[in-house]
């Protein structure tokens, strides 16, 4: 069983990561550690640091606001790209995407 | 010492309650007025005295010493990894990885999210949700706006003793940075003790500069090399070339040898189009262009002299005061000179005497600045004496366009990059002036007070939208134009290129008229008498003076004989036939007082 979910979260993270115009994606735990990436050590590190903060502070904007609410999904886009985040309790996962048009 | 009381009290007495008694008042002294003292004042009379019913408070100021800040990032480079794991180790890292996957929570959250993720993924690239819409449309509304120019920032020259800006630079890639050079032109009285650097600044830090270049004299242009934009080009003080390469450092990376280097400071230097990139020429007032090539600094690779009788004469050449060189036009180059010629030359001409190609007679003083027009070569600007005057290489005789003659000498001028009716000049006075002469043709389009002082040049950068111009206290300002002044117009290029040949075309028709009346009037010279005509060549003014001497002589002795008539009927006295010059005059103003003999006074006088 648990043998098979981790297939399918490898299946997961291989069909996101081959989607159009996807450039990256990475895994993250609290602690910034990177558990699973498609880019360099060094910028998936520098995305962790600052993209938990980021997540914080959107998830204490969206609950000082509405204390029911809670934040679901980040998007930050860019000149150059699209960086997407997908926050959990414990863990970050982290998309970056060049729409094409 | 010590001074002793002794108390002295009986013990019977001790406790014993204290009884007071009553006695008369004495008088222990009386002092009486004296009224001898008052004898040593005076009586003052008003007095002013200040009556004030409310607390009396004081303000005091306090300023802080300026904190200096430096913000700096801090960039982790590995996880937080628990302390078991070391991170370099590789297996480790990937044993701890592993265990993670296998966690229960790690594989409910990425399926979780997983999906939520692919979601937006599809969604974006079904739309493009923050695409531009209504592109092409926005260009026509730019037109309407009045233009304007703003202020965005401004460098100030960190030294105590404040020198001019007299050269600007934008760097090569991405205009983020500007050298500016630093010196004092006013001749012999630079300052003891004024710094010689020159910084390059960096447009986000107005505070500090990013680098000084230190040369051992105060530079008078400095110049990016286009090619490579850490290598830099100086002219210096004492005519010295110097080279620079930031990457080294702020002193000089290569110093041109006094003996073979110009005489006076040098005024212009542009590097030149080359497969190397290393070649540049500069021009001073010592009526000398020089080539160099930095890689041999200790001699210049051709030496141009401007004497525009082509007798190669150094004593009758003209002092270079502003070089122009464009890179579409290679083997060109033209020269503008400190007695306000302006001299094309062509560098690849076979004998140095060809070099000179022609000469355009410029302004009334030096021409300060000369630039080609970006989108037609052919014309040019130049400014000089209290105008700016726009030049066709085709018509010699004189400038196609010229401005009004202004309140302030005009220092520098530039076309804008982007637009070929547009240009910027700077004053004196301290005003900047943008002309486009497609909108208004006899006053600029706008005209700002950047500072109090004299504005020294001026420097548009590639886009057409920031000026940087330099003042005489060395503070450099950066503005921003308006967009309209900026931006390419509808219909602009064929406007200004048909402005331009109907301006051509009309002072090649004067010059053509000027030419036919010059002819008719030789051949009229030619048709008189020869010794008339030298006659007519000789009435100068010795011969005019004389013969208003004997004219005023001829009354004057009239005059006399008339009064020695009239003297000698009533008394018999004799009166000298010679006059003297006081008496003549005299006489002659009483008896004549006509405004002949007044002119023919003064022709004497």
């Amino acid at each position: 069983m648990e043998i098979g979910e981790e297939a399918e979260v490898e299946e997961t993270l291989k069909r996101i990561q081959s989607h159009k115009g996807v450039i990256g994606t990475m895994v993250v735990n609290a602690e910034g550690i990177p558990i699973r990436t498609t880019l360099d050590n060094s910028t998936t590190v520098q995305y962790a640091g600052l993209l938990h903060h980021l997540t914080m502070k959107a998830k204490s904007t969206v609950r000082d606001i509405d204390p029911q609410n809670d934040l679901t999904f980040l998007r930050i886009r860019s000149k150059k790209h699209e960086i997407m985040v997908a926050p959990d309790k414990e863990y970050l996962l982290i998309v970056i995407q060049n729409p094409c048009e | 010492m010590e001074i002793v009381y002794v108390y002295v009290k009986k013990r019977s007495e001790f406790g014993k309650q204290c009884n007071f008694s009553d006695r008369q008042a004495e008088l222990n002294i009386d002092i009486m007025p004296n009224p001898e003292l008052a004898e040593q004042f005076v009586e003052r009379n008003p007095v002013d005295t200040g009556i004030q019913c409310s607390v009396s408070m004081s303000e005091h100021e306090a300023n802080t010493e300026r904190f200096e800040m430096e913000t700096r990032g801090v960039n982790h480079v590995e996880g937080g990894w628990p302390k078991d794991v070391n991170p370099l180790e590789l297996e480790q890292t990937i044993r701890f990885r592993k265990k993670v996957e296998k966690d229960e929570n790690y594989v409910n959250a990425i399926m979780q999210l997983g999906s939520i993720m692919e979601h937006c993924i599809k969604q974006n690239n079904a739309i493009d949700i923050y695409e531009e819409y209504f592109n092409d449309e926005e260009a026509v509304e730019v037109m309407e706006e009045a233009p304007s120019a703003k202020t965005i920032n401004v460098f100030r020259d960190p030294q105590e003793i404040k020198r001019a800006a007299t050269h600007l630079s934008w760097h090569p890639d991405g205009n983020r940075k500007l050298a500016v050079a630093y010196s004092c032109l006013d001749f012999q009285r630079a300052p003891v003790g004024m710094s010689s650097d020159s910084y390059i600044w960096d447009l986000e830090n107005p505070n500090k500069p990013e680098l000084a270049l230190k040369p051992s004299s105060p530079l008078v242009t400095l110049e990016f090399n286009p090619k490579d934009s850490h290598v830099l080009l100086g002219g210096c003080y004492n005519g010295q070339i110097a080279c620079w390469d930031t990457r080294k450092g702020s002193l000089v990376a290569e110093l041109s040898t006094i003996e073979f280097s110009h005489r006076d400071p040098v005024y212009g230097t542009i590097w030149l189009q080359s497969k190397t990139g290393t070649e540049c020429f500069s021009a001073s007032t010592d009526g000398q262009v020089m080539w160099w090539d930095i890689r041999k600094m200790s001699e210049p690779t051709e030496v141009v002299i401007m004497d525009i009788t082509k007798k190669e004469q150094l004593e009758n050449a003209l002092g270079a005061i502003s070089l122009e060189f464009e890179s579409t036009l290679p083997t060109k180059f033209m020269v503008g000179t400190e007695q306000g010629i302006i001299i094309s030359c062509n560098r690849k001409a076979k004998t140095s005497a060809e070099k000179i190609v022609c000469t355009f007679p410029g302004h009334h003083g030096p021409v300060y600045a000369l630039q080609r027009n970006p989108f037609y070569p052919k014309n040019f600007l130049t400014v000089g004496d209290w105008t700016a005057r726009i030049w066709s290489e085709d018509s010699r005789e004189s400038s196609i366009m010229w401005t009004k003659y202004h309140m302030a000498y005009l220092t520098d001028a530039a076309w804008s990059p982007t637009r070929p009716a547009v240009f910027f000049t700077t004053k004196m006075d301290g005003t900047l002036d943008i002309w486009d002469f497609v909108f208004k043709q006899c006053d600029p389009a706008l005209s700002l007070k950047v500072c109090d002082e004299a504005l020294f040049c001026l420097r548009v950068q590639d886009n057409g939208c920031l000026i940087a111009c330099g003042s005489q206290l060395g503070t450099t300002t950066l503005l921003e134009v308006s967009p309209g002044l900026s931006t390419l117009q509808r219909n602009e290029k064929n406007v200004a290129s048909s402005m331009f040949e109907r301006e051509t075309r009309r002072e090649k028709i004067l010059e053509a008229r000027h030419r036919e009346m010059r002819l008719k009037e030789k051949g009229k010279a030619e048709g008189r008498d020869e010794e008339q005509t030298d006659e007519d060549l000789a009435i100068d003014l010795e011969a005019l003076v004389s013969k208003a001497e004997e004219e005023f002589f001829d009354i004057i002795f009239a005059e006399l004989k008339k009064k020695e008539a009239d003297a000698i009927k009533l008394t018999p006295m004799p009166q000298q036939p010679s006059p003297e010059e006081d008496q003549a005059v005299e006489e002659g103003e009483e008896a004549a007082g006509e405004g002949k003999s007044e002119e023919v006074e003064e022709d004497l006088a």
